[in-house]
């Protein structure tokens, strides 16, 4: 046998990058224009204690386009307010205030909130959870596992 | 409703002959088997050995009465019935990862193979060389082809893909048949010019299905959502995104009407409203046994409690005709445009026949236009 049959430097090599009909992700079209910040309009509807007109505002400016990750993060403290500002019993009072897009996109920041638990935040979100599980079903999570522009 | 029980594994595809009285169906192996209906019983009649790896794919041809397979060994076997014996022809597909699907043209003179090569193969019969060849479809597909369906002239096919799309080529081959007319799709139809693209959805497109008059087109994606595509309207893509796991089947059973079947082991009825461009959600088309519900004796309440936390009676079985995922749908009777019967076949190894008639009187709601 030839000295390089027990050789496995082979296998740090990727094939597939040197493949002609290799898949090369499509660029984003047209990077999306800058979004009118939604923060402070927000907040003030927080203070004001318009919890619903501030969870609608909140979802409505979801930066789904943008790659910056920055914009994405700050959207996603916002609602993360928003939503740990509900009490308990009027959740199910703004979910059914939503669309089936908008029912998908609370899902999304759901499952994004579960990623970096705070004190307080899994309690409320999972009550989020049940909610939008009620009227969304499976397919609103399907769609937060397929989804290729994510909050 | 019948269901029968063919084995333990899943049925990977089957495929009826024009009679509806054989099936030839793959189970999860390399192997086809030929079952013959012999009254309620069905009896194995053949067993296709010739692929060397899991075959994917199998279209019986009504009128010529050849049996295409396609599997994971990159290749295609043509089968003819010579006495009573199957033989398999090798068709080179020129392939180097696996095949997943395949179906024969409305004339049954070409066939398509949707493979992970990211291409589709079309096969066609030369008579001077007495050898099956086959042209590619490659621009602009960047992923596994997932499932194919033939439009009624023979030569447009559509495609649904791992990227997320769903095209539909022209797959016009000079050597077997004459220039096509011109459809609402398009009038040129050159070999592999795309005459539709449909705008990315987020899921994979497990299954595309022609209406009867090749004028609609509807697919599923992985991420539960139907969508339907009408040529004559040129509207948006009328889509639909549903609260259940995603589709894995789905096939017109009239001209506004789709069945879809998928991860959640019940068929679906959708019904498409011309006038304003939408789909709907039509009915849940499963008629379930209703199983004796006997009540628990006090020390089984004990166990839940202790076992489960909960005093419910909460089955724990599927209440569906199938026990899992459905995997294929194919009209039996009647056409996609009047079907009346329809089956069913899925990962548990079973197969269903539905008739329309039957679901109509079982659930009263149900409207199938």
């Amino acid at each position: 046998m030839a000295r390089n049959t027990l050789s496995s430097r082979f296998r740090r090599l990727d094939i597939d990058e040197y493949d002609e009909n290799k898949f090369v992700e499509e660029p984003d079209e047209a990077a999306a224009a800058a979004e009118p910040d939604p923060v402070p309009e927000v907040e003030a509807l927080l203070r004001q204690g318009d919890m619903l007109q501030a969870f609608h505002t909140a979802l409505r400016n979801s930066p789904l386009n943008t790659k910056n990750q920055a914009i994405k993060e700050r959207a996603q403290g916002v609602v993360l307010k928003v939503l740990t500002s509900f009490k308990s019993s009027e959740i199910e009072q703004a979910v059914n205030s939503l669309d089936r897009n908008g029912i998908d996109l609370l899902m999304k920041y759901v499952y994004k909130g579960f990623e970096k638990p705070t004190e307080n935040s899994s309690a409320i979100l999972l009550q989020w959870h049940e909610k939008a599980l009620a009227v969304g079903g499976l397919g609103s999570i399907v769609r937060v596992l397929t989804a290729r522009k994510t909050v | 409703m019948a269901y029968h029980s063919f084995l333990l594994e899943p049925i990977s595809c089957h495929s009826w002959n024009k009679d509806r009285t054989q099936l030839a169906i793959c189970p999860n192996n390399h192997e086809v088997h030929i079952y013959k209906k012999a009254g309620e019983k069905w009896n194995k009649v053949h067993e296709l050995k010739e692929h060397n790896g899991q075959v994917t794919g199998i279209d019986w041809a009504p009128d010529s009465n050849r049996i295409v397979t396609c599997g994971t060994d990159r290749n295609a076997y043509v089968w003819t019935l010579k006495g009573n014996v199957w033989k398999p022809t090798l068709v080179i597909l020129r392939i180097n990862r696996a095949a997943r699907c395949v179906k024969w043209s409305p004339k049954e003179n070409k066939f398509a193979v949707g493979s992970g090569s990211r291409v589709i193969s079309i096969c066609y019969f030369e008579q001077e060389n007495d050898w099956w060849v086959c042209k590619h479809i490659k621009k602009p597909i960047r992923s596994t082809v997932l499932s194919l369906d033939w439009h009624p002239n023979n030569v447009l096919l559509a495609a649904g893909a791992c990227d997320f799309k769903c095209r539909i080529f022209s797959a016009y081959i000079k050597e077997v048949e004459e220039r096509p007319s011109p459809t609402p799709w398009g009038s040129k139809m050159p070999f592999g010019e795309l005459m539709f693209e449909s705008s990315s959805s987020c899921g994979w497109v497990h299954s595309i299905c022609f209406s009867e008059s090749g004028n609609r087109v509807a697919w599923v994606g992985h991420d539960s959502t139907v969508c339907l595509w009408d040529a004559n309207k040129k509207t948006a893509v009328a889509s639909l995104s549903v609260e259940t796991l995603p589709f894995l089947a789905v096939t017109f059973i009239t001209e506004n009407s789709l069945v879809a079947a998928g991860h959640d082991c019940y068929p679906m009825l959708f019904t498409y409203d011309e006038s304003q461009g939408s789909l709907t959600f039509g009915g849940k088309l499963d008629v379930p046994k209703q199983s004796s519900q006997r009540g628990l004796t006090a020390r089984e309440r004990f166990q839940n409690l202790d076992k489960k936390a909960s005093t419910e009676t909460n089955n724990v079985t599927l209440e569906t005709l199938h026990k899992n995922s459905i995997s294929q749908i194919s009209v039996i009777a009647g056409g996609k445009a009047k079907c009346t019967q329809f089956c069913t076949t899925g990962m548990d190894g079973g197969l269903s026949i539905w008739d329309i008639k039957s679901l109509e009187s079982a659930l009263k709601d149900l409207k199938i236009k």
